[in-house]
């Protein structure tokens, strides 16, 4: 509570213009009272505040200056102000001025430093040679991007590169190399790779997983030296050793230090490691003057990361307005971003702590290694390392000095199944809604809930986004066993069994429809959770076509119609692409289709084309002119295979090993239309470069010089996992049969709406046992899934060119029963960026998109 | 035949058991489910969540005794003799709501009266 009014805030200086700064001045616009302030900020780089934590992308996302510049609309605001282009030189505490190397005086009532850090590197033979960057602003980045196109088309080759340094930085700047077309080898003074945040096994770990990506990897290895080619330019690289590489491109990432000159100068008290002396309050030894991020030494720390600085600037407008906030140093974890690679820790990763515990897991198969350090009674959670799946990380880390609930092998121990259910009640379970893991508990103990549907209604949780669903299930259903509970396998209230069982039953009984199904299994006449299910494994069973009249009534409006509901009652028109190859001529139609039917376009996340405003009468229409064109369903509505994901491949690529292409068209070829449990995805790789990000699919394909890797078992989305390798080398018929036998293997046994990442994690006995009974068919039963898919592949018929043929089918196309041509007549579009979206009630509009594309929408 | 005050909006055969279709009933939007014992019930077609006319595209179901239908949108649930909405997924609605309008359904012979009013 605020007792006396706010001190006025007068004319605030801020030094440097990075990303701490343009929280700062955000914070402040909005927060402060309308008038009586200014705020200024000068800097020395050329730009506005930008983005660098994401400034690899410059390099690897083709992202520029402009796409990394951070909320430039603070810059409109009248009060704020920003000079770039012109460091300051000096502080005159005194007089409160701060001079510019311009000259330009400018006087403050509050001054904030947040200069940051500068790239330290090691007093070197060589370092100032042309070739040799560090990687710490946009003109280093840039510089380095220009430096190796120019030097590859001066040497006519791709060029050899060199990071020192193999913290996360240097890998991250070592993967960015090779996006340039670089090669990289990093060298590193410690014996593992992110010596300061992993043990030496996770180095370990992690050194095969870079190594992995092509990029060499030295450790206990220093550069002593870097000599130039007769042309002046750097070209090799001593070593510790005794060797030399060759290294036309050398990037330092040796680590960072503060930038305190102007406060040591102007005698303000320092940090013992550098630093300007705050606080808790961020104020420094003069209270006129605040530091702040990277430069702002905190109980004799500087930390190298932008959480903390961000926490400090509220800290500073809260104090500036006369608030109580204080700083309070979050523990902080590192997570490796921008190689491919996860690895993640935090804690007392040594194990420090005197009687720590540590508890190992390492799965060379699929090549992770996690590790919890806990208290000596195991109970306390003090650190934790992860390699190769991160996906504890962010689970674990809030966690940090909490009692863990269970054993901490349990988390370890099974990929994904982390128990999670002793989460302590004030830890945030839905981020969405904000709702703990008390709320939760109480849901069911207070309030009576006995489901998650209810607990979902009662708290709210779990009912944005979604991601949560698979903690809250586990929490709730915990609490109900605690409470004496029976939790209940129920799909529904008309099904008292899982997926899985209700597919044996169905297979065994021979059932051809919903009503025999529910009449010897289930009661009442279904819902929307079981009735999708149903056509789902009728469809499986080759039961008849997922449209036919018996069945049409159990599909969701997205099956039923062969296309994907929108926001406004329409649908978008998804067609196949299979493998992502696609001629000239076919897009030309797609192209002209889209604009006669006034359709929205745009490439999707998928590697196809997807059209999107379609009413449900123009189907059909639109459906004719694809088919007669030679397209047919992309079913990115159904539960089935979505895209195969590939690379361009041997054909094009320079590093291919195998046709990816070819491959992906014939899988995609072979698994269209198939049903499953959820909907699956697939990926081809040409080479371990995996440019088609296989393991993110849920079969995963990667060309090798011996033959194809199968992974199993990958997810995008909202819980990403990696796919786990489940058979090697395989000739292209040995892939195809591997595969047909997990798809049956995961159509037989997989839970409704279950991807294959939990279904693989979840399987007992692991990616082992499913080894064991997809490739050594242990089991005996590989010949019956292959027979499964094969009499799949032989009933495969395009959806649409079948509905298409079928008057009774088209009917559904219907707008109205009684007017079935008569469009909806409340879609209105308004134009954006020259194509449509639905209008919003007041906008200008159309109900003609391709009128409403035209329209004149003044700002 | 005529029923005082009816529209003829179409034949029990273009219904398909336990699936909706829209239909123009003086203006309005109504949607139509013919349940599996030949019963026609109508609702508004206007989802009252997302404001979309997609209501005739949803699931035909039960819970208890009671038929219902599920919003093809975002799932929230209505017994459909009354309009009552059953679970409203945590959502509010939009539109007025969230139970929805119903309209009183003759089958005459073979054809579908909705009352106009
Ligand atoms: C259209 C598209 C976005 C785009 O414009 O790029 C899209 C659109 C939708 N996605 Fe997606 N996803 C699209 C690519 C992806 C991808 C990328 C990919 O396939 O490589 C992913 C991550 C990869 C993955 O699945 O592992 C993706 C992960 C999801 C998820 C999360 C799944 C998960 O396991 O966590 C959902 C939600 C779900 O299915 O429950 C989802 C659901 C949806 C739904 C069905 C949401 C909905 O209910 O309306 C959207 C359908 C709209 C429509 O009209 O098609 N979409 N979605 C992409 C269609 C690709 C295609 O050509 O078929
Ligand atoms: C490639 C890369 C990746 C990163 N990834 C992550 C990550 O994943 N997560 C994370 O938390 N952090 C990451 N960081 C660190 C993060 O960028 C910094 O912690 C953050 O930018 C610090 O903000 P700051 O405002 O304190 O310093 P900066 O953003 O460095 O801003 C300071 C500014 O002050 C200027 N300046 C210095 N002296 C003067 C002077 N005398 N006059 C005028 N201007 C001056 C500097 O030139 C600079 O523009 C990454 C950094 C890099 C380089
Ligand atoms: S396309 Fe996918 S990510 Fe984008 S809004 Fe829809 S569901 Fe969300
Ligand atoms: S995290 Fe719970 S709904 Fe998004």
């Amino acid at each position: 509570m605020r007792t006396s009014p706010p001190p006025p805030l007068g004319r605030v200086v801020v030094v440097g213009a990075g990303m701490v700064a343009h929280r700062l001045v955000a914070g402040l616009i909005e927060r402060a009272p309308a008038d009586g302030w200014s705020v200024t900020v000068l800097g020395d780089e050329p730009w506005v505040p930008y983005d660098r934590v994401h400034l690899s992308e410059l390099l690897t996302a083709g992202r520029d200056a402009c796409d990394l510049a951070l909320d430039p609309a603070v810059w409109d605001d009248p009060r704020a102000t920003v000079r770039t282009a012109d460091p300051v030189d000096h502080l005159d505490r005194e007089a409160q001025t701060v001079t510019t190397r311009s000259g330009a005086v400018v006087p403050y009532d509050h001054l904030v430093l947040a200069t940051g850090s500068w790239a330290w590197t090691p007093r070197t033979a060589g370092t100032d040679l042309p070739g040799v960057f560090r990687y710490r602003t946009l003109a280093d980045l840039e510089d380095l991007r220009t430096w190796v196109s120019s030097r590859s088309t001066a040497l006519g080759r791709p060029l050899r590169g060199a990071v020192v340094g193999g913290g996360v930085l240097g890998l991250e700047a070592a993967a960015a190399l090779q996006a340039l077309g670089t090669s990289a080898t990093v060298v590193e003074f410690a014996d593992h790779l992110m010596s300061v945040q992993l043990d030496e096994a996770g180095g370990e770990a992690l050194r095969v997983l870079v190594a992995d990506l092509g990029i060499e990897v030295r450790t206990t290895t220093g550069c002593t030296g870097l000599a130039a080619a007769g042309d002046g330019a750097v070209a090799r690289m001593a070593l510790s050793g005794g060797d030399e590489i060759d290294a036309d491109v050398v990037v330092f990432s040796t680590g960072i230090r503060p930038r305190d000159r102007l406060a040591r100068e102007s005698g303000l008290a320092i940090g013992e490691r550098g630093g300007v002396v705050v606080g808790a309050t961020c104020r420094t030894s003069d209270p006129a003057v605040w530091a702040v991020g990277e430069c702002a030494s905190y109980e004799g720390e500087c930390v190298g990361l932008v959480a903390p600085g961000n926490a400090m600037a509220d800290v500073v407008v809260d104090r500036l307005l006369g608030g109580p906030r204080l700083y309070v140093p979050a523990p902080e974890g590192t997570k490796l971003k921008g190689v491919g690679i996860e690895a993640a820790a935090f804690g007392d990763v040594l194990a420090l702590t005197p009687g720590a515990l540590e508890v190992t897991f390492s799965d060379p198969v699929a090549r992770t290694y996690r590790k919890l350090v806990v208290s000596d009674d195991a109970r306390t959670l003090l650190g934790g390392v992860f390699v190769g799946d991160a996906s504890l990380y962010s689970q674990l880390r809030p966690m940090l000095g909490r009692p863990l609930g269970a054993d901490p092998s349990a988390f370890l121990a099974s990929e994904g199944a982390a128990p999670g259910v002793d989460l302590p009640d004030d830890v945030v379970v839905c981020s969405c809604t904000n709702v703990t893991a008390g709320s939760v508990r109480e849901a069911v103990t207070e309030h009576g809930c006995t489901t998650v549907g209810a607990v979902k209604a009662c708290t709210k949780a779990g009912t944005v986004c979604g991601s949560c669903v698979p903690v809250l299930t586990k929490l709730v259903n915990a609490q109900l066993e605690a409470s004496g509970i029976e939790v209940s396998r129920a799909m529904c209230e008309h099904f008292a069994m899982p997926r899985a069982e209700l597919y044996a039953l169905v297979r065994e009984g021979e059932l051809r429809t919903f009503s025999a199904i529910v009449a010897a299994h289930g009661t009442g006449r279904g819902c929307a959770i079981c009735k999708p299910v149903v056509a789902s494994i009728l469809s499986s069973l080759h039961a008849g076509h997922v449209l036919s009249r018996d069945h049409a009534g159990l599909q969701d409006t997205n099956d039923h119609v062969m296309a994907n509901l929108q926001k406004d009652g329409t649908y978008s028109v998804i067609p196949r692409v299979p493998g992502g190859e696609i001629t000239p001529e076919r897009l030309v139609v797609l192209g002209q289709v889209a604009a006669d039917f006034g359709l929205y376009t745009r490439i999707t996340g998928a590697q196809r084309i997807g059209m999107f405003g379609a009413r449900i009468d123009q189907l059909p229409a639109i459906w004719q002119r694809l088919i007669d064109a030679g397209f047919e369903s992309g079913q990115a509505y159904g539960k089935s295979l979505r895209a195969v994901k590939s690379c361009v491949g041997s054909a094009w690529c320079r590093f291919g090993v195998r046709d990816s292409v070819g491959m992906g068209i014939t899988l995609e070829n072979r698994y269209r239309g198939l049903r499953t449990p959820h909907k699956f995805k697939v990926g081809v790789s040409g080479c371990a470069r995996e440019c088609a990000e296989a393991r993110g699919k849920d079969v995963g394909v990667i060309a090798t010089a011996g033959g194809w890797n199968v992974y199993v078992g990958g997810n995008g989305g909202a819980n990403p996992r990696h796919a786990d390798l489940l058979a090697e080398d395989l000739s292209d018929d040995e892939l195809v049969a591997v595969t047909d036998r997990f798809l049956a293997y995961y159509v037989r046994h997989g839970d409704r709406l279950q991807r294959t990442a939990p279904f693989v994690a979840d399987h007992p006995g692991g990616i082992e046992e499913l080894h064991a009974i997809l490739v050594d068919d242990s089991r005996g039963i590989a010949a019956e899934l292959e027979a499964e898919i094969a009499a799949h592949v032989a009933g495969y018929r395009d959806e649409w060119a079948d509905a298409l043929d079928d008057p009774d089918k088209l009917t559904r196309f219907a707008a109205y029963v009684n007017a079935p041509t008569t469009a909806d007549p409340d879609l209105a579009y308004t134009p954006q960026r020259g194509q449509v979206r639905p209008a919003l009630p007041g906008e200008v509009s159309h109900p003609d998109p391709r009128i409403a594309r035209t329209l004149e929408v003044t700002p | 035949m005529t029923v005082p005050c009816s529209t003829d909006v179409c034949a029990l055969g273009a219904l398909v058991p336990e699936r909706g279709a829209a239909a123009l009933v003086d203006g309005a939007q109504v949607a139509l489910f013919r349940l599996a014992d030949d019963t026609v019930l109508a609702v508004q077609n206007k989802d009252p969540f997302s404001g979309a006319n997609v209501l005739s595209r949803g699931i035909v179901g039960s819970a208890g005794d009671a038929p219902t239908l599920t919003s093809p949108m975002h799932k929230q649930v209505w017994d459909l003799r009354t309009g009552s909405c059953l679970d409203d997924a945590g959502k509010a609605p939009h539109a007025d709501g969230p139970d929805l309008r119903t309209w009183r359904v003759t089958v005459a012979g073979s054809r579908v009266l909705v009352a106009s009013r």
